[in-house]
C-alpha cells in the first residue's frame, strides 16, 4: 500500500535520516517506533507531504508521491493527525469534521455566495455525515462545543473523526497516545482496531510501548535515522538490536 | 550620459542609502530579537529630525548638544512605545503586532502633527553648505556627515553584537528565546533594548538626513518603508548586508530619479521590495533555508 | 439558520427606511459613504478576519475601480453599467495574478508586501497624469442612471448604493455560513491542518484576495459615479489604513462588525469637525486600544462587557 524507499534527509548538515526503507501492508496497523531523535517525526512529515526530502521516494498504491503537498495527498486518500492535536480552535467540534469533508464536497465560491439550491442541499449532506465521525468516536455530546474548549483527549478524539471524514485509504497517527491517561488510551486503541476493521490502513508513531504492542500488527523501528528492524511485535521484541538500542537510549 | 553626472548620481545615492541602511538595521535588530516588524520605526526618524529642531530653535542648542538631546528624546519614544503597545498585548499573533504598531505609527505621527504642524521644516547643515568639488561631482560638507557617522555607528553596532556581553544576550534571544530565558538572559528585557537600539539608530538617520531633505511629521513612512527595503535586500542582517542593501537602494534610487523619471522614484524601492519578497525573501545574500514546521 | 435570516431582514429593512429619519439632511450624504465603507470593510474582513491574511493595499483595489470606471465614462464615453463590470473584471484578473506571489508570504512579509503594492498603485494614479489628471484629479464623471432616472441626488444614491452595500452583507453571510468559509476559518486557525484535510490553502487564498479586490473594485466604481470627480488623495496608505481600523474595531470575522466599523469611522470624523486634525489620532490610539484591550471588536466587547458588568453586580455569582 504504502512504500517508503532509500528516504534520506538532511537539515542544513545534520543527517536525519538515512536510507530508509520499508513498506506497510494494506489494512494492517503498523507502527514506528524507536528512541528519541531516532527521525520518526521528520519520516511522518516527509511522506505525508509536509517536508519534501532530500532523496528517497514515497509511493502509494505503486504511484510515486513524493513531493506531493498534502492537499493532493487528501485526495488520493492519505490522511494524518498531529502529535500536538491541530483543530481549528474557533469552530465547533462539527465544523472541524465539517472541514474534514471538505474534499467529499465541490461547490465554489460562487454558488455558496448566491447559495444555491444544490450548495444548500450539499451543505445539509456534508453536516449529516459529519455527525456520524462524531457518533463513531464518542464525542456527540460536544458536537456544539467550540474546540478550543475541550480537553485534550476529547481533542485527539475529534481529531481523529476529522481525518475519518476524508474516508481515508490509509491514516498516519503521530504519537496518538501522548497526553492521554490509560482510560484513554485503552479507549483509543479500541477506537484504532475499529478503524482496521473499516479497511482503513492504519500507521502510528508513538512511544507507549504497551500500547503498540497490543495494537500493531507490524513494527519498524528506527534509530539515530536508520531503521534497525522491521517484523511483528514479538519478534521486535525479541531482536537484541532493537532492545541494546532501547537500553542506550536510557543510559 | 556623462560621466561627471553619473558620479553625482552615485554621490547622493551613496548618502541618502547610508540613512536607508541606518533606518534597515534598525528593523532588523527588532526582527532578530523579537520577530517583530515594527511599522512604527520610520517615526522614530521622523522624531530625531524634528526633535533636533526644536532643540536648536526652541532651546537655542548649538548642533552638538541638541543632536544627542534630539537621539535621547526619541529613544525615550521608543521605550515608551515598547512599554505601551508592545508588552501589553496578551495575543501577540503576527497580525494583532502589525496592527498595533500601525496604529502606534500614525498614533506618533498624528501627535508630532499636532505638536509640530503641518509645515516642512529645514535644519541648518552641520558644517556649512560650501560644495567640496571631488572629479567632476561635488559633495556637501553634510554628505560626508552621513557617510561617517553611519560607519561609526555600524561599527559601534557590531562591537556591541559581539564583543560585549548585553549585545551577546542579545543574540541569544534571536537564536533561541527560550533556550535564552532558560540561561537566565531576561528576554523581555532584551526585546526592550531591542527597541531601543532601534529608535536611536532611527533617530540618529532622522537627525543626519533632515538638513539635506528637510523634515515634515509625515517623512517618517516613506524613509521607513525604504529602510524595511534596505533590511529585506540584506536578509535582515543586523549588519554589513544591511547596509550594502541601502547603498544598492540608494544609488538605483538616484540613478532612476535622474535618468529615468522622478516622479517614479519612490516606485522604484517597492518595486525592488517586491521582486525581492517574491523571488529572494532570504535577501540579496542569504542562503534559502530548509523550513522546519 | 432561521434567525440568521431574520437578523439580515431586520437589518436590511432599517437600512431602507433610515432615510425617514434624515429627512434629506446632510446626514444622508454621510450615509451614503457608509454604505461604500461597509463594502470595503466588509471587502477586507473576508481577507483578514476568515483567511486570516493581511492587506494594507485594499484602498489600492478600491482606487483601481474608481478611476478605471471614472476614465472609462468620463473620457471614452462608455455607460457607467458596462464600465463597473468591466473594471471589476480587470481588477480581478491583476489581483489574482498578483495574489499567487504575494499570499505565498505570511504575517509581517505580507503585510510590507502589500503596503508596497499599496504604495505603487498610488503612485502610478498621481504619475499617469494624462489618464488620471494627476494630484489634481479627475472631473466630468457621470452619475449612474437607469430607465432615464439618473442617479444625481444624494436619496437615489443611498438607495443605489445601499442596495449593493446588502447584497454584499448578504452573500458575504451566505459565504460565510459556506464550506468555502469553513475552509478559511480553517487555514486561519491552522493552514496545516487545514491542507492535510485536502483543502488547498493557496488557491483558496489568491481566490478569496480577488474576490476582496473585486468588492472594493465595485465600492470604487460606485464612488466614482457618486462623487463625480477622483484625486489620488483618496487612495493611499491612509485610507488602506482607516479601512484596516474599521475592521479592527468593528470585529474581525464579522460581517454586520464591518458595518459597525465603517458606520462609526465614517461618522466619527463628521460629530468631530472641530477637531478635524485629531482624526489620523483617534484612528492610532483607536487601532491600540481596541488591540490590547478588545482583540474581538465591538460586536464580540460590548456583549462580554455587559455580561461582565451585569454578572458583577449580581456578585459574579453567575460567572
Amino acid at each position: 500500500m504504502l512504500e517508503v524507499k532509500g528516504i534520506t534527509q538532511i537539515f542544513g548538515g545534520v543527517t536525519a535520516l538515512e536510507d530508509v526503507s520499508f513498506s506497510i501492508a494494506k489494512g494492517h496497523i503498523t507502527g514506528v517506533i524507536g528512541p528519541n531523535g531516532a527521525g520518526k517525526t521528520t519520516l511522518f512529515n516527509i511522506v505525508t507531504g509536509i517536508y519534501s526530502q532530500t532523496c528517497g521516494t514515497v509511493s502509494l498504491d505503486g504511484r510515486d508521491i513524493s513531493g506531493l503537498p498534502p492537499e493532493k495527498l487528501a485526495s488520493l486518500g492519505m490522511v494524518r493527525t498531529f502529535q500536538n492535536i491541530e483543530l481549528f480552535g474557533q469552530m465547533t467540534v462539527r465544523e472541524n469534521v465539517m472541514v474534514g469533508l471538505h474534499s467529499k464536497s465541490s461547490c465554489g465560491l460562487i454558488s455558496c455566495a448566491f447559495k444555491a439550491p444544490w450548495a444548500t442541499s450539499e451543505e445539509r449532506r456534508i453536516r449529516e455525515e459529519a455527525m456520524k465521525w462524531i457518533d463513531f468516536v464518542g464525542i456527540t455530546d460536544l458536537a456544539d462545543a467550540t474546540a478550543s474548549n475541550l480537553p485534550f483527549g476529547k481533542g485527539r478524539l475529534l481529531e481523529i473523526a476529522r481525518a475519518l471524514a476524508l474516508e481515508p485509504g490509509i491514516i498516519l497517527m503521530d504519537e496518538p497516545a501522548a497526553g492521554l491517561n490509560s482510560q484513554e488510551t485503552l479507549g483509543l486503541a479500541d477506537l484504532i482496531r475499529r478503524i482496521r476493521d473499516m479497511g482503513i490502513t492504519v500507521v502510528l508513531v508513538e512511544h507507549d510501548m504497551e500500547l503498540v504492542m497490543d495494537i500493531c500488527d507490524r513494527i519498524v523501528v528506527l534509530n539515530l535515522g536508520k531503521k534497525l528492524a522491521e517484523g511483528t511485535p514479538r519478534q521486535i521484541q525479541e531482536n537484541p538490536e532493537v532492545i541494546a538500542a532501547y537500553l542506550g537510549g536510557d543510559e | 550620459m556623462q560621466f561627471d553626472q553619473l558620479l553625482q548620481y552615485a554621490v547622493s545615492g551613496l548618502s541618502t542609502g547610508a540613512i536607508y541602511a541606518l533606518i534597515g538595521i534598525g528593523f532588523s535588530i527588532i526582527y532578530n530579537a523579537t520577530g517583530i516588524i515594527n511599522f512604527a520605526q520610520g517615526e522614530f526618524v521622523m522624531l530625531g529630525g524634528l526633535f533636533t529642531l526644536t532643540f536648536l530653535d526652541l532651546l537655542k542648542l548649538p548642533v552638538w548638544a541638541a543632536v544627542p538631546c534630539a537621539v535621547a528624546a526619541s529613544t525615550l519614544a521608543g521605550l515608551v512605545f515598547e512599554r505601551l503597545a508592545i508588552r501589553p498585548l496578551r495575543q501577540p499573533t503576527p497580525i494583532n503586532l502589525v496592527i498595533i504598531t500601525i496604529g502606534g505609527s500614525i498614533l506618533i505621527r498624528g501627535l508630532a502633527m499636532l505638536f509640530w504642524g503641518k509645515d516642512t521644516h529645514s535644519i541648518p547643515s552641520f558644517s556649512g553648505d560650501d560644495p567640496i568639488a571631488i572629479g567632476g561631482a561635488t559633495i556637501l560638507p553634510q554628505h560626508l556627515w552621513i557617510l561617517g557617522i553611519t560607519m561609526v555607528i555600524v561599527a559601534a553596532n557590531r562591537f556591541y553584537f559581539y564583543h560585549t556581553i548585553s549585545g551577546k544576550a542579545m543574540r541569544a534571544c534571536s537564536y533561541n528565546p527560550r533556550a535564552a530565558g532558560l540561561v537566565g538572559i531576561d528576554v523581555r528585557r532584551m526585546v526592550l533594548f531591542s527597541f531601543v537600539i532601534s529608535s536611536a539608530m532611527g533617530a540618529v538617520a532622522g537627525i543626519i538626513v533632515a538638513p539635506l531633505t528637510m523634515t515634515a511629521y509625515d517623512v517618517g513612512i516613506m524613509l521607513g518603508l525604504k529602510g524595511f527595503c534596505a533590511a529585506i535586500i540584506g536578509g535582515m542582517s543586523s549588519g554589513i548586508a544591511t547596509v550594502v542593501g541601502g547603498l544598492i537602494l540608494g544609488v538605483l534610487e538616484s540613478l532612476g530619479a535622474g535618468l529615468v523619471s522622478s516622479g517614479y522614484k519612490d516606485a522604484i524601492a517597492f518595486i525592488i521590495l517586491l521582486l525581492l519578497l517574491f523571488l529572494r525573501p532570504q535577501g540579496l545574500f542569504g542562503k534559502r533555508e530548509s523550513e522546519r514546521v | 439558520m432561521q434567525r440568521e435570516r431574520i437578523k439580515f431582514l431586520i437589518f436590511a429593512v432599517l437600512v431602507f427606511s433610515a432615510p425617514l429619519l434624515f429627512n434629506g439632511g446632510y446626514l444622508m450624504n454621510v450615509f451614503v459613504f457608509v454604505g461604500i465603507h461597509t463594502m470595503l470593510a466588509i471587502a477586507l474582513n473576508l481577507l483578514l478576519g476568515y483567511a486570516g491574511q493581511i492587506s494594507l493595499g485594499h484602498a489600492g483595489f478600491f482606487g483601481l475601480g474608481a478611476y478605471a470606471s471614472g476614465i472609462l465614462t468620463a473620457t471614452f464615453g462608455w455607460n457607467p453599467w458596462l464600465a463597473m463590470p468591466v473594471s471589476a473584471l480587470a481588477v480581478a484578473a491583476l489581483a489574482y495574478l498578483i495574489g499567487f506571489p504575494i499570499l505565498k508570504l505570511k504575517g509581517h512579509y505580507l503585510a510590507m508586501a502589500t503596503l508596497g503594492m499599496g504604495i505603487i498603485i498610488y503612485i502610478v494614479f498621481n504619475e499617469t497624469i494624462d489618464y488620471t489628471g494627476g494630484p489634481s484629479g479627475l472631473s466630468g464623471i457621470p452619475n449612474m442612471s437607469l430607465g432615464g432616472v439618473s442617479f444625481d441626488s444624494d436619496i437615489k444614491n443611498y438607495y443605489l448604493i445601499w442596495t449593493c452595500t446588502l447584497l454584499t452583507v448578504l452573500l458575504s453571510l451566505n459565504l460565510a455560513d459556506s464550506r468555502i468559509g469553513r475552509a478559511l476559518r480553517a487555514v486561519h486557525d491552522s493552514e496545516v491542518a487545514a491542507r492535510v484535510m485536502g483543502v488547498n490553502a493557496r488557491l483558496l487564498k489568491v481566490q478569496i484576495f480577488a474576490l476582496s479586490a473585486v468588492i472594493c473594485s465595485l465600492a470604487g466604481s460606485l464612488y466614482a459615479h457618486t462623487m463625480t470627480f477622483l484625486a489620488p488623495s483618496s487612495f493611499g496608505f491612509n485610507f488602506s489604513v482607516e479601512l484596516l481600523t474599521m475592521v479592527v474595531i468593528g470585529g474581525l470575522g464579522s460581517i454586520y462588525g464591518s458595518f459597525l466599523g465603517a458606520a462609526l469611522l465614517t461618522l466619527l470624523p463628521e460629530f468631530l469637525r472641530a477637531a478635524h486634525d485629531y482624526d489620523i489620532v483617534i484612528y492610532g490610539g483607536l487601532l491600540m486600544v481596541m488591540t490590547i484591550f478588545m482583540p474581538g471588536g465591538l460586536v464580540r466587547g460590548i456583549p462580554a462587557l455587559v455580561r461582565a458588568l451585569t454578572s458583577g453586580k449580581r456578585g459574579g455569582g453567575n460567572a
